[in-house]
């Protein structure tokens, strides 16, 4: 068969790439910012443990965080919903700007900023309460009683994160009875049904098997389109393959920020070379 | 630019492991580089014993090229590479493909020699293809050496060095041309000493190929297609950056 009757016409001779487009690399100064953080310090007590953080995350995008144990992540995942203020001990100085709104500003409303910003933990954490309910209760939280609307955005909320088929005929029963997994997926549900507009993801997926991590991983794949999404990972190719951009940090400080595909095969930094290859650091 | 090392892996077994790789690579390229040392002389001394040696050593460099790309598969099912060792394992599963075509070119002119070594030879004893075959040689030790020292300059030699190698093809092509010409008895013959320039000429290729794949492991950037000014340039804005 002659081959020029496949190729293909006008355009770009080149196929879209593996990741869909024909990018070489992406450009994060190009990138529409979501959340503008502004030498961010962080001290708990006298220990500093973020230190002049200055980054730009992008909208509609998924920004890993990585890093050792101790380094931030965690606490700077946990400053962008302000979970840090329960903390007596923890002071910060420096901005977050989410829409170009300080999320440490006085005025703002800390529960309707936690509805904006939703957060998914390590350890999935289910209310004793039926799957539905699991869903509707940030909606009922808010007033919302009425049984069509409730019925309308717990089935939304349980399609968008991939469980609506797995637990349609059984939405009375209690959460608990879900899979490891599957508890993980609900509490993602849960946190879609109040329509976040930032999600956090920590550590997600570590206490979840291969198949349910890779389901997870799905989801934050489709969740993108609608959601920014900022994810915490002690597993580095989790980050290499549901991440846009990729935070290194050490020690408190943001040491890389870049195109995933670029911080995994040409890192800048040497700390991040060590860390991402397995060396000493 | 980032020092690279190999060793140092908190897994002493992951150090090993590419140090392995790496070693096989380089003893593939010694035995290419001798089965070509070998073609070369077999040629201008009509020595189709040495000629017969290089063709039976060409298998044996198949099967190092399959061992090692099963090798380089395994190291990455594995460990899952990243960044520098990532382009370690890249640069070396690209680096075998080409050694395996120089040891065929080698293998080809091994052939020819033979067959040449039927007819009279010419008064220069085939000097012109000495002259090229060493060339080559001396560009295969450089391509190897880049490996060893991580030396991105090597990338900007070998290009330089390859198109010097297709300048001097061509010279050849036209000098037998008019050989060719000038007695038509002699036509089997020239036709066999100018596959030996072709085969000389795709070895330079292959060599410049080692290069860029030097370059691409030490700086992580694709070079391919680029010409030497090009990459000059590009080690001159990173140095000046530091």
């Amino acid at each position: 068969m002659n081959d020029s009757n496949t190729a293909p016409t006008g355009g770009s001779a080149i196929a879209p790439g593996v990741f869909g487009d024909n990018r070489q690399s992406l450009d994060i100064e190009s990138e529409k910012v979501r959340i503008d953080v502004r030498n961010l310090d962080l001290y708990y007590g006298n220990d500093q443990a973020l230190k002049n953080i200055n980054m730009k995350i992008p909208d509609n995008r998924v920004t890993a965080f990585i890093g050792p144990s101790g380094c931030g992540k965690s606490t700077l995942l946990r400053c962008f919903n302000r979970m840090n203020d329960l903390i007596d001990s923890c002071r910060i100085e420096g901005e977050i700007l989410i829409d170009g709104q300080n999320v440490y500003d006085k005025a703002v409303d800390v529960a309707e900023h936690r509805r904006r910003v939703g957060m998914v933990f390590q350890k999935p954490n289910p209310f004793p309460k039926s799957i539905f309910e699991n869903v509707a209760y940030g909606l009922r939280l808010q007033g919302v009683n009425d049984k069509r609307r409730l019925t309308e955005v717990v089935e939304g909320a349980l399609r968008s994160a991939a469980l609506w088929n797995e637990v349609k005929d059984r939405l009375d029963d209690n959460a608990f009875g879900l899979s490891g997994g599957q508890q993980q997926r609900l509490v993602i549900a849960r946190a879609i049904a109040i329509e976040p507009e930032v999600i956090l993801l920590d550590e997600p997926c570590s206490a979840l098997d291969p198949i349910s991590t890779a389901k997870v991983e799905e989801l934050i794949a489709e969740l993108k389109h609608d959601y920014t999404i900022l994810i915490v990972t002690h597993n580095m190719q989790q980050a290499a393959r549901v991440s846009d951009f990729t935070a290194y940090m050490y020690l408190g400080e943001l040491v890389e920020f870049d195109d995933t595909a670029k911080l995994f095969t040409n890192p800048q930094q040497k700390e991040t070379e060590d860390y991402i290859t397995g060396r000493y650091g | 630019m980032i020092e690279r090392t190999f060793d140092q892996h908190i897994s002493r077994q992951f150090n090993n492991e590419l140090e392995h790789l790496r070693q096989q690579m380089m003893a593939m390229g010694g035995i290419v580089e001798q089965m070509l040392r070998q073609a070369v002389q077999a040629l201008i001394e009509s020595d189709t014993a040495l000629a017969q040696v290089v063709i039976d050593t060409d298998d044996q460099v198949n099967q190092i090229e399959k061992k090692l790309d099963e090798e380089c598969t395994l190291v990455i099912a594995r460990r899952q590479p990243a960044a520098s060792d990532l382009r370690l394992i890249f640069a070396i599963i690209k680096a075998i493909s080409d050694l395996e075509r120089i040891g065929d070119e080698a293998e080809k002119i091994a052939r020819w020699a033979i067959s040449l070594a039927d007819y009279s030879r010419p008064r220069n004893d085939y000097r012109e293809l000495e002259l090229l075959g060493h060339t080559v040689l001396d560009m295969l030790r450089q391509g190897l050496d880049g490996f060893t020292r991580l030396s991105p300059e090597v990338a900007i030699e070998l290009k330089n060095q390859d198109k010097k190698v297709d300048q001097e093809y061509e010279t050849i092509f036209r000098q037998y041309y008019s050989y060719m010409m000038e007695d038509a008895g002699q036509i089997r013959r020239i036709l066999d000493a100018l596959l030996v320039a072709k085969s000389m000429e795709r070895i330079g290729d292959h060599c410049k190929n080692l290069g860029e794949y030097v370059y691409y492991l030490v700086q992580g950037h694709d070079v391919r297609y680029e010409t030497a000014r090009q990459m000059q340039d590009s080690l001159d804005l990173e140095s000046s950056e530091e």
